[in-house]
């Protein structure tokens, strides 16, 4: 009977608190809706992993007298060690999906709203700083910090270079505080803002996209991005890649495969392959509350980063900014623009700002992962 | 606070003033590349319409 009983009696407390994270993920994901494609399957993955001798993970199988006899490999494992370790395939493979889903048309007839994606760029780097104060070297800090990318893919990409051992809390936290984006953001913005400049109405003339335009789009920005950091091609490239099955319009099956198949499939695997950063040994630790606590960090100093610049701008400005504008630069599409345009909609019921938010949205997407191919090329340089 | 971690903070620092130029350096290139993009566009578009 003792081999019925070896499971149950092999449970830690730290691998029974992992079982409670999991089912908050799962709880968070179904009733509460927050970012259910990732956090459902990373929750029920933690459960998994958890498990003692859990199948999913590489164990050995020991006779007896203590032989090796054979080695079990786990699905999960072999999934995170081909699809994450060795290559970084699947975050790299979504964004193909990702960009094949995104309108730069706002963007490009509304040009100078690309300025906020960069400006709203800036809770990583001082999440960064504020994470070597609290004792992270500085590739764990970088792998922490671009939790203010407000990008899954990204985070998960640049903690996965550095070898960063946070993975797991690194993704829980992205994909959480995307979620609550509609929360952070508008706490963070009243912070810094007026009901004044939050009045402030925007005019909205578009410039007229040519196909021409929209197709080499993504090849210029592709080569840019390139050119000035190298390590952003992957990222940058297979977005733009993704963006230009969408534009050249002659290949309207792949871009739909992209859009749907493509993406589902891979984050359908990649929430579950994630969870194995999320064994009870590495989650359960101090350094996971930190992390949390450094990605909100990151997130409010995103939104007040660009709040701050807008205001900036508008010191030299005839026609004024809405500084709320600034904090649409964040990567979170579509959520933030619809967060900024219900935010001036609940000052002013005449105030349509949700264009200029796209706009700034949109370009928080290109600059997030043009902020994670700099951090991949500048921190190794500074070890 | 140890050496080692105001070190850390102060290439953090660094991190910080590089990252975010090059960023706007990135984000003003492609910009300009937008604009011009769609003024040459808008010449096509006014050739095209006089022929």
């Amino acid at each position: 009977m003792e081999f019925l009983l070896s499971g149950i009696m092999s449970i830690t407390w730290q691998q029974i608190v992992m079982y409670v994270i999991g089912g908050i993920l799962i709880y968070l994901a179904i009733c509460k809706d927050f970012e259910p494609a990732l956090l459902m399957p990373m929750g029920f993955g933690a459960i998994l992993v958890n498990l003692p001798m859990s199948g999913v993970l590489d164990q050995l199988m020991v006779s007896a007298t203590g032989e090796t006899i054979g080695e079990a490999h786990g699905i999960i494992q072999w999934l995170f060690e081909v699809g994450i370790e060795a290559s970084e395939a699947l975050p790299i493979l979504l964004f193909i999906g990702i960009g094949a889903m995104i309108d730069f048309g706002p963007l490009l007839s509304n040009p100078k709203m690309f300025i906020f994606g960069a400006a709203a760029q800036f809770g990583i780097f001082f999440a960064i700083a504020a994470a070597t104060l609290c004792g992270f070297d500085l590739q764990d800090a970088a792998s922490i910090g671009i939790i203010g990318a407000a990008d899954g893919p990204t985070s998960i990409l640049v903690s996965q270079i550095f070898g960063s051992k946070y993975v797991g809390a690194i993704a829980v936290a992205a994909y959480s505080y995307m979620a609550l984006v509609p929360i952070i953001q508008p706490l963070a913005i009243k912070l810094v803002t007026t009901k004044k400049e939050r009045m402030i109405r925007m005019p909205y003339n578009p410039k007229s996209v040519s196909k021409t335009t929209r197709i080499l789009f993504p090849i210029i920005v592709s080569i840019i991005a390139g050119l000035v950091a190298p390590m952003s091609v992957s990222l940058v490239g297979f977005l733009m890649f993704g963006n230009l099955l969408r534009e050249c319009g002659c290949l309207t099956r792949l871009s739909e495969t992209a859009q749907n198949e493509l993406a589902n499939l891979i984050t359908l695997l990649l929430g579950i392959t994630i969870s194995f950063s999320m064994r009870a040994e590495q989650f359960v630790a101090v350094e996971t509350v930190m992390i949390m606590c450094l990605g909100l960090v990151a997130f409010v100093m995103d939104s007040v980063g660009g709040v701050l610049f807008a205001k900036l701008m508008n010191l030299f400005l005839k026609e004024k900014i809405n500084p709320m504008i600034g904090a649409a630069g964040i990567s979170a599409f579509p959520m933030s623009a619809r967060v900024i345009q219900k935010m001036a909609q609940k000052e002013d019921r005449q105030n349509h700002l949700l264009m200029h938010a796209v706009g700034a949205n949109v370009s928080g997407q290109i600059a997030s992962v043009v902020a994670g191919g700099i951090i991949l090329y500048l921190v190794p340089m500074m070890m | 606070m140890s050496a080692q971690v105001m070190e850390n903070f102060y290439k953090a620092l660094e991190l910080m003033g590089k990252g975010m130029l090059g960023i706007f350096v990135v984000i003003l290139v492609i910009t300009l590349v937008v604009v011009l993009l769609t003024k040459v566009g808008g010449v096509n578009k006014k050739a095209s319409q006089m022929e």
